[in-house]
């Protein structure tokens, strides 16, 4: 007993397995006693997740909760978790995701029982390692193995072009990885470990280890791995498909978490390991972002399907957060991280609500809907308050991430802020436009005449979401105050190396010239 | 005059025992009634054992036996110890299928049993002429073994493909070590090294000498089917019996990659930069071919022969990254390789029924919810094929990437790693009509016979062992690895 408290990272982490190796042994036919393990395990592990939360202290410096043994002899590959001011949010997103994934799926998974939810734990396994890993390669294992059931799911329970999307989901994610995997390599070549704290220390410790083409080729493999994932704007072509195809339980994790780990991948590997490369390139991946947050806006904006809609609306979000980080700065970057969660939080909700419109009547189109908020006032209501906080209305947790972002895109240069502005404004427009001709006026179907409200199983849902929403959005300041020095670690490697000359201004721009 | 003494024997026991088995298979086959052959398939997996129990008697008294012609070393036993590990999944795995089929002969178990020699001699000789006899004892006997369904014209096209495209490869083979006697007065590799390593004066100037490495290696290209000589492959793999497939896909590839370590990495070392070359250049026509051309199948014998092709260029990639760096990764590849290729082939021939009638993709749709086991071994074999972690392919392929990246072949990585990723399509279509399509499948609902049942446990635990537990096995490896120099 005393071993599971001291090991609270290795525990969270192989909980959801355990809970997936039980439902492995129970029957077929067993579909609710199935459905109440995996809301028990899921429960169990955000309560746990909570608990890592809450003990972390945000005045230490460094890894927490760290665990290191050897596991593999030849290479050296140890079993080496910790988490610091970058992963501890999302662990608490991951689980508190996995958790209302399970309740939204309470009904509408009815083929298959065992293998949705069996595969649904043994993904939030792969995700929380990818959080809590500080081995290269251990990383790497826990990011490809979650492919595999997120395949699964998307693949057995999606809507009708589920194959293709399962497909083009993996081999997106999967040439990334592969070009990483050779980055991990030379990097292990270079350094003898696979150790992340390892391989940062003999890099910051010489300027010398990594030639400047050297660090820019392994910049770019481990970024493009990313980039798919997040996705940023020329590689995001397999997010609507995937995101639109995916169960209502898929789509959540996918939106919620899976892309928070590309973003999570740049600001915890890319950014301290090749601090050079980074700064060379930040302009162009800020460039980049902002392409994809208009863009990924204009393209929501026209969308018949809601789904397809929410899912560029996570294009033009993901914009926000990896322009965030390409400021380096501490507002900057800690807006990323707190946009990441909000946006998981708010575009998870919003596909769980749209998915209780699709099990309610078998479609999506926004032309086939108006006037709901006549019919269905809860849902209306809650809805309301998900997009409000999508959009960034203040008080809510859209806000505070977003305002992050851009006090520090105006601070590294003005020009960015400004079109991040704009960026705001859109989602605004594409989420009250579709908010409007769903919701407002009169019944223009009949068939949604009688449609029945929320349950009380939704309502637990939306409730805690909004609960959620309101705590991110009013009191920020316990989760801000646990992500300080995470960031600021960040922010000292990538000033430390030599200052590029033409970038130097970029960084600092009060700093005056001598 | 080479005198024979007890050691000589001792040096080649395994060998030996597997050769009187064989012999004593075919003198007991008029007397075991036909239905009741599998009598003899226990008595050879026996066999099997009593070698693999010889193997250690072995172990104790190294050295070269025969004048120098046979080597007992950690390299050869380790080659031999995973071909009989091979020769027992195919026993396990084909006596269901034999007596499915109505072929069940005792010359197949007798066949089986002179393959595993010819291989095994394949890989401890350390003289060219015994291993040609290596190389022609288990070609003759796996050509028969293709052809084994008589009446099956699919089958006799495979064996006469395999016998004509053979015997020119062995002949290439042959022709080459003819231009290295002629060259050098000798054919045991290790005075060919000695003469090559010390003067250097042959490679970089004469035009045969290159001539002769490239006709050994297009021997042996031919047997480990890398692109531009794997035109037999699928044809051969698709009619041959699927557990001889099953045998054919892994043993003699193996045997002869055994010959190309020990050729190329060991004896011709001073060729360095033309084999390297020579082997860069198939390695990347191999893995972007092989990849490719499996995308369009639709036949999953046909699918897992080009992917079969594929993976012999992963094993070039290590053999590329050099002695040093490459040889214990291309061992441990092997071995991971023939634990999850015997057992996809064994199921799949399973799975066929009767005549092989069901080998096409589509009658595999639905096959994940009416025999969850069967396709959940499946879905693991693929997996690992692909390379996902936890399983054994991934770390197969990730430590011959690691070996080449750490020679610095920086581009043949990248190539490896992207056809890989191709590859990961063609093993999902397999996933994907056992999990995704409705519908019932075809495939033959026989349950499966616990000989198989064994056979495909050990695959997959070893997949799992290889795939979580790695380090140790490497260590293995490198300690086999370390008689090549």
């Amino acid at each position: 007993m005393s071993w599971l408290l001291d090991h609270p990272l290795t525990v969270l982490t192989f909980l959801p397995l355990a809970g997936a190796l039980i439902i492995a042994f129970l029957g077929r036919d067993a579909a609710a006693r199935i459905r109440w393990v995996s809301l028990g395990v899921s429960l169990l592990a955000f309560a746990l997740a909570l608990k890592v939360f809450l003990d972390f202290s945000p005045n230490q410096p460094g890894m927490q909760f760290i665990e290191h043994r050897p596991w593999i002899t030849a290479p050296p590959i140890s079993y080496h978790l910790g988490i610091d001011g970058l992963s501890v949010l999302l662990i608490l997103l991951t689980a508190f995701l996995t958790l209302l994934a399970v309740l939204a799926s309470w009904t509408s998974i009815t083929n298959r029982v065992k293998e949705f939810f069996l595969f649904l734990l043994t993904l939030e396994t792969g995700m929380i390692g990818v959080f809590v890993s500080l081995d290269l390669f251990l990383f790497f294992i826990f990011w490809e193995a979650m492919l595999i059931p997120m395949y699964f799911l998307i693949g057995v329970w999606g809507h009708e072009r589920r194959v293709y999307a399962a497909i083009k989901f993996i081999l997106y994610t999967m040439t990334g990885s592969a070009l990483m995997l050779v980055g991990i390599l030379y990097l292990y070549n270079v350094t003898g470990t696979f150790d992340f704290e390892a391989i940062e220390l003999q890099l910051a410790g010489s300027v010398q280890a990594l030639s400047g083409t050297a660090q820019v080729w392994l910049f770019l493999a481990f970024f493009l791995a990313f980039a798919i994932k997040v996705p940023m704007f020329p590689f995001h072509t397999w997010l609507p498909d995937a995101h639109v195809e995916a169960p209502t339980a898929g789509s959540v994790i996918l939106a919620g978490v899976l892309l928070k780990m590309g973003t999570y991948g740049m600001l915890r590997f890319c950014l301290p390991l090749f601090p050079q490369a980074s700064r060379e390139f930040a302009p162009f991946i800020s460039v980049l972002a902002i392409v994809g947050i208009i863009y990924g806006s204009l393209v929501a904006m026209v969308q018949p399907d809601m789904k397809k809609l929410v899912a560029y609306s996570s294009v033009a979000h993901l914009g926000f957060v990896v322009l965030g980080i390409f400021t380096f700065t501490i507002s900057g970057m800690e807006g990323a991280i707190y946009q990441m969660c909000s946006h998981g939080v708010s575009t998870g909700a919003l596909f769980i609500l749209v998915g209780m419109l699709y099990d309610r009547r078998h479609t999506r189109l926004i032309k086939e809907f108006g006037g709901l908020a006549t019919t269905l006032p809860v849902y209306s209501t809650f809805f309301m308050i998900v997009v409000l906080s999508s959009l960034g209305l203040p008080l809510l947790n859209g806000f505070v991430g977003e305002f992050l972002i851009i006090v520090g895109a105006f601070h590294a240069r003005p020009l960015f802020g400004a079109l991040a502005a704009l960026g705001v404004v859109l989602a605004a427009v594409y989420l009250l436009w579709m908010y409007q001709r769903v919701f407002f006026g009169p019944v223009t179907n009949e068939k949604n005449r009688h449609l029945p409200d929320c349950t009380g199983r939704e309502k637990i849902i939306l409730v805690a979401v909004v609960l959620v929403v309101l705590w991110m959005g009013i009191y920020p300041q316990p989760f801000l105050r646990r992500l300080d020095l995470g960031v600021a670690r960040v922010i000292y490697r990538i000033e430390q190396g030599p200052p590029h000359f033409a970038l130097k201004k970029f960084i600092r721009p009060a700093e005056p010239s001598r | 005059m080479i005198t024979v003494q007890a050691n000589d024997l001792i040096r080649i026991l395994p060998q030996a025992i597997l050769a009187g088995f064989a012999i004593l298979v075919m003198v007991f086959e008029p007397f075991v009634p036909a239905g009741r052959k599998t009598l003899l398939g226990w008595f050879s997996l026996f066999g099997v054992i009593a070698a693999g129990a010889a193997t250690v008697r072995t172990s104790f008294s190294p050295g070269l036996a025969f004048g120098g012609s046979v080597s007992a070393d950690r390299f050869s036993l380790f080659f031999i110890c995973l071909f009989l590990l091979v020769a027992a999944l195919t026993l396990l795995g084909c006596f269901d299928y034999l007596e499915r089929d109505n072929i069940h002969h005792g010359e197949f178990y007798a066949l089986l049993l002179m393959a595993t020699v010819g291989m095994c001699f394949m890989a401890a000789s350390t003289e060219l002429v015994m291993i040609f006899l290596g190389l022609e004892i288990s070609s003759l006997a796996t050509y028969i073994l293709a052809g084994f369904k008589r009446h099956d014209p699919l089958s006799n096209e495979a064996s006469l493909k395999y016998f004509l495209l053979g015997s020119f490869a062995t002949a290439f083979f042959l022709y080459g070590i003819a231009f290295v006697y002629g060259l050098t007065g000798t054919t045991n590799l290790l005075a060919l090294r000695e003469r090559l390593g010390s003067s250097g004066s042959l490679f970089p100037w004469s035009p045969l000498a290159g001539v002769a490495v490239l006709l050994m290696f297009v021997g042996l290209a031919f047997k480990v089917s890398t692109v531009p000589f794997h035109i037999w492959t699928p044809d051969v793999y698709q009619g041959a019996p699927a557990p001889v497939t099953a045998f054919l896909s892994v043993g003699p590839k193996a045997a002869a990659f055994a010959v190309v370590l020990r050729i190329f990495l060991g004896a011709f070392t001073a060729a360095g930069s033309l084999t390297f070359w020579v082997i860069w250049v198939s390695a990347i026509l191999t893995m972007c071919l092989g990849n490719l051309a499996a995308l369009l199948q639709s036949n999953v014998k046909r699918l897992l022969a080009y992917s079969a092709i594929a993976h012999a260029g992963y094993v070039l990639v290590g053999i590329a990254a050099g002695p040093r760096e490459g040889t214990a990764t291309v061992l441990f590849y092997l071995v991971a390789y023939a634990l999850m290729n015997v057992g996809a082939f064994v199921l799949v021939g399973h799975l066929a029924g009767t005549g092989e009638r069901w080998t096409r993709l589509e009658d595999y749709t639905g096959l994940g919810y009416e025999r969850p086991g069967v396709a959940a071994c499946l879905t693991v074999f693929m997996l690992s094929l692909a390379g996902f972690p936890t399983t054994a392919g991934f770390f197969a392929k990730f430590y011959i990437f690691r070996a080449a990246i750490h020679s610095e072949l920086i581009g043949l990585t990248i190539v490896a790693v992207l056809t890989s990723v191709v590859s990961v399509y063609y093993y999902f279509r397999l996933i994907v009509v056992m999990y995704m399509r409705e519908g019932k499948t075809a495939t033959s609902r026989t349950p499966l016979p616990w000989a198989l049942r064994v056979a495909v446990a050990v695959s997959v635990v070893g997949i799992f062992y290889l795939g979580l537990y790695p380090g140790d096995f490497l260590l293995l490896t490198n300690l086999a690895a370390l008689p090549l120099p």
